[in-house]
């Protein structure tokens, strides 16, 4: 497991795509962080975390598009599951190494944090509580999109599928809005990414949203398991 | 080493491969040949765990694949068709990665140089693998089967799209590679499997079609020689003179003083034919051997199986 999570940090990192990635991220981050906390005087990291929700709907596929898809078309997975370590260890190499990279993303968030000190004193409770949300939401995302990654041989088609789906669960909200009946309500809001979130950026450590975040992450890892198992018995 | 039974692998209503046994004695090095489509890759990929088996059973050094893979698995070593190479990994990377992921046990930096120098790959070992030649790619997919010393080593095809020299550089290796390890390798040039392995299996359609040791294999194949001759001479004399030699079966007349004659493959009879026609005074003409070569009977036997598989 920690020589996949070691090589999936240097496919990264001995790539541009890690290096865009984190640029893309910390391009972003950084102007909503001057457009809503520098530019108007605010300590409130919230409104920047909201708005960050969109861009790691785009960026997170990046960084898991080729996780399995090209294991796949390169045959280096013959390689993976011919080796004496189990189907469970694979998966969670690649969901770690995806997970590291996305968490070096977020990182960036501890030094608009130190900035935010100079000026006064953060609400501790809320920033950590939120950077912690955005971790589980964002490991939530990365198991989907591995999975999705896992049924493909193409990077592209990954990318575009794991994106669907993403815009799919932000929207879940506004589906659950049109929706008349108060049973598909309840289902559609318990499972809404949104909804589980918005809790961390008010500074609540909710159990039943981390049991959420982490039962996602534990169903896909599960599912991606069991694609490459009846991928051998089919 | 290696035991394999009964095994079936049913794709939808194809049977790719048709209840294959055979064992691999220790040492061995055996050579898989068929035709491209036969089973050869499906087999191997089930023997390595890459697949599962419909049903039957592989087992390794006494582990079975299934029931306990992760031990068995580490007794293999495997070249895939395409060698599972990383494109974006120097040579030495790649093989560090290789062996964390297949924990093995030796001394990493000394093991993997060793392995190095085995394949002759040590001077490309800075090298990005994408900017290998395809012959270098194919030999550090080799290195990375034989990470960790494993007593069993399978080969899928690992010549084809060589060069004639490197081809025979790969040959020489899994020759000095049988004298360690147990080989089971695939190859759809009958010519290359004869050179390097000590016993051979014809599988067609998923069936194995022959399984002999290689100097026997045409033998087993035809089950007989045959010599044509032209003689001068009446041919009940020249039948008679034929039939009093040693290994002789029969002798068949084909008109114009030509004669067919089937014989034990195990002695040779030109001479003991020459000698005996001589004496009766009939003079040879033209004496040839109308056996099958092994390229004839590795085609019939094949192409006979397919005619077969078409049937059904």
């Amino acid at each position: 497991m920690l020589a996949i999570l070691k090589r999936e940090l240097s496919a990264y990192f001995n790539s541009a795509i890690g290096y865009i990635v984190l640029a893309v991220f910390y391009f972003f981050s950084g102007m909503y962080f001057y457009l809503y906390c520098l530019y108007y005087g605010s300590a409130s990291l919230t409104p920047v975390f909201a708005n960050m929700f969109m861009i790691i709907l785009f960026l997170i596929p990046i960084i898991t598009m080729k996780s399995f898809s090209e294991e796949k078309r390169q045959k280096t997975d013959q390689a993976l599951l011919t080796a004496p370590i189990s189907l469970f260890e694979v998966v969670m190499g690649k969901f770690l190494g995806a997970f590291v990279m996305y968490s070096c993303c977020v990182a960036i968030f501890l030094l608009y944090t130190l900035v935010i000190c100079f000026f006064t004193t953060p609400d501790w409770a809320v920033i950590l509580c939120t950077i912690l949300g955005m971790l589980l939401l964002g490991g939530a995302l990365i198991a989907i999109d591995i999975f999705v990654s896992a049924l493909t041989e193409s990077q592209v088609i990954a990318a575009v599928i794991s994106i669907g789906v993403g815009l799919l669960v932000y929207m879940i909200d506004s589906l659950a809005s049109i929706t008349q009946s108060q049973f598909l309500i309840n289902i559609l809001s318990t499972v809404s990414f949104n909804s589980n979130f918005n809790n961390f950026t008010y500074g609540i450590l909710d159990l039943s949203n981390v049991v959420f975040f982490v039962s996602v992450i534990a169903i896909f890892v599960f599912l991606t398991i069991r694609v490459f198992e009846k991928k051998r018995w089919s | 080493m290696v035991e394999v039974k009964n095994l079936t692998k049913v794709y939808g209503d194809i049977k790719a491969v048709d209840d294959i046994s055979f064992t691999v004695g220790s040492g061995e090095v055996l050579g898989f040949l068929g035709p491209n489509g036969a089973g050869k890759s499906t087999t191997m990929n089930i023997i390595t765990g890459y697949l599962s088996s419909s049903s039957g059973t592989v087992t390794v050094d006494g582990t079975e694949i299934l029931e306990n893979p992760k031990e068995t698995k580490a007794k293999i070593g495997y070249l895939p068709e395409i060698p599972p190479l990383y494109p974006d990994m120097t040579v030495k990377a790649y093989l560090e990665f290789m062996y964390d992921i297949k924990k093995v046990k030796l001394p990493k930096e000394e093991h993997i140089d060793e392995v190095m120098a085995i394949v002759k790959i040590s001077d490309v070992k800075d090298r990005l693998i994408k900017n290998l030649s395809k012959g270098y790619k194919q030999r550090v997919g080799f290195a990375q089967a034989l990470l960790g010393n494993p007593p069993v080593l399978i080969l899928d095809e690992p010549t084809v799209g060589l060069d004639p020299k490197q081809i025979i550089e790969i040959r020489n290796l899994i020759r000095g590679l049988g004298k360690k390890h147990t080989v089971i390798f695939s190859s759809h040039v009958l010519s290359e499997v004869s050179a390097i392995c000590d016993r051979i299996i014809v599988i067609s359609n998923g069936k194995i079609v022959a399984d002999a040791k290689t100097d026997e294999l045409s033998t087993v194949i035809s089950g007989k020689g045959q010599l044509l001759l032209e003689v001068e001479g009446s041919s009940s004399t020249v039948s008679s003179a034929i039939n009093d030699v040693y290994g002789v079966k029969k002798v068949t007349s084909t008109g114009n003083n030509r004669y067919a004659v089937d014989y034990d493959n195990t002695v040779d009879i030109r001479r003991g034919v020459f000698n005996s026609l001589t004496k009766a005074g009939c003079v040879i003409l033209e004496m040839k051997s109308g056996g099958l070569t092994l390229e004839e009977s590795f085609l019939q036997l094949t192409s006979q199986s397919q005619r077969k598989g078409g049937n059904k």
